[in-house]
């Protein structure tokens, strides 16, 4: 689905990965591990296309990403750290407005997605009134919301009890099952029937061998 | 709710929504920048002195001054929150066409933060002691050049976005480049009470907005990509 | 040629091409500046109306021509390097900006002590001067930008995209100074001066002073892209290489 040539990316004067090379493949889990600082978020950000400051290629379904971009994008779901919910609206704007970028309207199906979170009744309480715990689920919210293939996500069990995370295990694996991919980055042991791949960036650096 | 698909206008739609209904729940955003067009519009008279004539001939240019400064000073917010919670990130990475929703937005936050302040300057031009023939061409320009001094604040509001503490960075940057809009329209409320015609100045204001919203979205664009590396 | 322009965007070939050029650059812009300066402030006559003071037009004018030309080069080369991805022209870029705000800063002063003597008065609102202002204030904002971001990558790229954000501006500034200056200030104080008056002894040494800071302006930019590419390029081979070979030699 996605392939990575050659990936070479530097911050703050210090090599964070050189010449990585590596494919996401429809149907599987990629679990990108490092220590804190190892680069995790900024390759996840790479990937994504938030990032431009990098030298090597990146191939959507086997054509360059660049030439294909709006193709990838409409293929991809990325959460970063940041829970991406506007504090001041409800969690239906919130949501409305992530499914108009999508292009589309569906409100019941908001509200569904809400109630799988645990959220049925705070539809339309402000979230700055929701603790960090709910506004993360309502970002969560947005995995059923969208049609992409491909999810990057970022510590996406941050700030999730023990219910909410086998709920979102239950999730990703559903999304390989169905053929998507998921990259992701964490420091749960992830539990997951689907074929799951582990890429390291504290082995791959130089100075680590 | 049935399930429906949305064409460009009402993706636009939805954003302009949005941006609206952020504004609303937050008071300070719409009362601030007009409270401040007001002050400081006030202190020009309280810090000279009272001689009336004097003051209503540079009426005209210190109210586009302050409007200049609260629309700017405004502009801050505008892609700030949305850096920090996340959202201008899924705007980037949308399939959406990206020009047509910057627009909007600087569109939904000048309705918030300009409109208002196109409207309170009659108000200020009586403290001001603005002659009567000003009025008009007043209103007029500061309708067509709050929309051009947001587009190009936004693009400053964008290059600064990932900063900490820009407020003077964005001032040094965006107030030189919104020079031409200031002389225009201050000129034309002073061609005006000089009595000679004032349609070729409107016109230019005219041109002014339509160069900016071409081209600002671009520029805009471009910023929020490095912005948010 | 082109094979040579496209060698000129790679860091070390630029250090290359430029070492072995660069004391004939600097010795000529040093005789042409020489000569200009000596000649035009020492030796030309006083001139018919402004007796010596306008010596300092010798200065004045090429810093004030220079402003506005390093501004279309920093320009150039954002773009340059927005499209290409071009170190090597971010570079050059921000060795322009540092030498075209001095250029400008320098034509507003040295026009400030040429107006004081011939017209009374160190400041005067007219379109030129007021062009020039806001010029300055133009660079300086670029240079800030630069200077407030921590990623070089990041810096280089949104200082490029304000540059050219100024270089749409600039002339709709000027245009505006213009109209601004005759509304308020009826038609232009200064006028052109009629050139064909003056004898070729005021302006032959114009020639030199001229073209000499045309070549301090291009020694200026490469010697700083040079600091910048080594500094940039320090932890590659070749930039250790050669700094091994300067501590070998001292």
């Amino acid at each position: 689905m996605l392939a990575v040539d050659d990936l070479h990316c530097e911050r703050d004067e210090r090599v964070l990965f050189s010449r990585l090379s590596f494919d996401v493949t429809p149907g599987s889990l990629l679990q990108v591990q490092g220590a804190n600082g190892s680069g995790k978020t900024t390759l996840l950000r790479i990937l994504a296309g938030l990032n431009q400051d990098f030298t090597g290629n990146l191939y959507w379904q086997g054509r360059p990403r660049a030439s294909v971009l709006n193709e990838f994008q409409q293929s991809l779901f990325y959460l970063g750290h940041a829970p991406s919910v506007n504090r001041t609206l409800t969690p239906l704007q919130n949501l409305r407005w992530f499914c108009a970028l999508q292009g589309y309207a569906d409100d019941s199906a908001i509200l569904a997605a809400l109630t799988a979170q645990g959220l049925a009744g705070y539809a339309e309480i402000p979230c700055h009134q929701l603790s960090a715990g709910q506004q993360r689920r309502v970002s969560l919210a947005r995995l059923e919301l969208t049609a992409a293939a491909l999810w990057i996500l970022d510590e996406p069990f941050t700030a999730l009890d023990r219910l909410a995370v086998a709920a979102l295990e239950l999730r990703l694996s559903r999304h390989a099952a169905a053929g998507g991919a998921v990259v992701l980055t964490t420091h749960h042991p992830l539990k997951t029937p689907s074929p799951l791949s582990i890429l390291d960036l504290d082995a791959q650096r130089p100075e680590a061998l | 709710m049935k399930r429906q698909a949305l064409g460009l206008l009402a993706c636009l739609r939805a954003t302009l929504l949005r941006e609206l209904q952020i504004a609303a729940s937050s008071p300070g955003k719409i009362v601030n920048p007009l409270m401040f067009f007001v002050i400081a519009s006030a202190l020009f008279p309280l810090s000279g002195r009272l001689d009336l004539a004097v003051l209503g001939s540079i009426a005209p240019g210190i109210l586009w001054v302050t409007a200049l400064l609260a629309v700017m000073l405004s502009m801050e917010g505008l892609f700030r929150s949305d850096f920090d919670d996340g959202t201008l990130e899924q705007l980037l990475l949308s399939s959406q066409p990206l020009y047509f929703h910057l627009l909007v937005k600087v569109l939904g936050h000048w309705l918030v933060t300009g409109l208002p302040l196109v409207v309170i300057a009659p108000l200020l031009g009586l403290l001001l002691n603005l002659p009567a023939a000003g009025y008009q061409p007043l209103i007029l320009g500061l309708l067509l050049g709050t929309p051009t001094l947001s587009l190009v604040a936004a693009i400053g509001t964008a290059l600064t976005v990932g900063l900490a503490r820009s407020g003077l960075l964005l001032a040094v940057l965006v107030l030189p480049l919104s020079i031409p809009v200031l002389v225009f329209g201050a000129g034309v409320v002073d061609t005006a009470l000089n009595g000679l015609p004032v349609a070729g100045l409107f016109s230019l204001l005219g041109a002014l907005l339509l160069l900016a919203a071409s081209l600002a979205p671009l520029a805009i664009a471009a910023s929020l990509r490095i912005s948010v590396q | 040629m082109l094979q040579w322009l496209y060698k000129l965007g790679s860091p070390r070939h630029f250090y290359e091409m430029t070492t072995g050029f660069l004391p004939w650059l600097a010795g000529t812009t040093f005789l042409l500046l020489g000569i200009g300066l000596v000649w035009g402030l020492g030796f030309a006559p006083p001139d018919y109306q402004m007796g010596d003071n306008f010596r300092i037009i010798y200065i004045h004018v090429p810093t004030a021509t220079g402003a506005i030309w390093i501004y279309a080069m920093m320009a150039t080369m954002a773009a340059m390097h927005l499209v290409w991805n071009l170190k090597v022209a971010d570079m050059v870029a921000k060795s322009c900006g540092i030498v075209g705000t001095s250029f400008c800063a320098i034509a507003l002063f040295t026009g400030a002590f040429w107006g004081k003597p011939t017209w009374g008065t160190y400041w005067i609102w007219d379109a030129k001067l007021t062009s020039f202002l806001i010029l300055l204030f133009v660079y300086v904002g670029v240079m800030a930008l630069r200077s407030a971001f921590d990623s070089e990558t990041s810096a280089s790229k949104a200082a490029s995209v304000l540059t050219l954000v100024g270089v749409v501006n600039l002339p709709i500034i000027y245009y505006a100074a213009v109209w601004w200056n005759t509304l308020h200030q009826g038609p232009s104080v200064l006028g052109d001066r009629d050139a064909s008056a003056n004898p070729p002894e005021i302006w032959i040494p114009a020639f030199f002073s001229g073209f000499g800071l045309i070549g301090l302006l291009f020694l200026i930019v490469i010697l700083h892209t040079r600091n910048e590419i080594l500094y940039r390029e320090r932890r590659a081979q070749w930039v250790q290489e050669l700094l091994d070979g300067e501590r070998a030699h001292a």
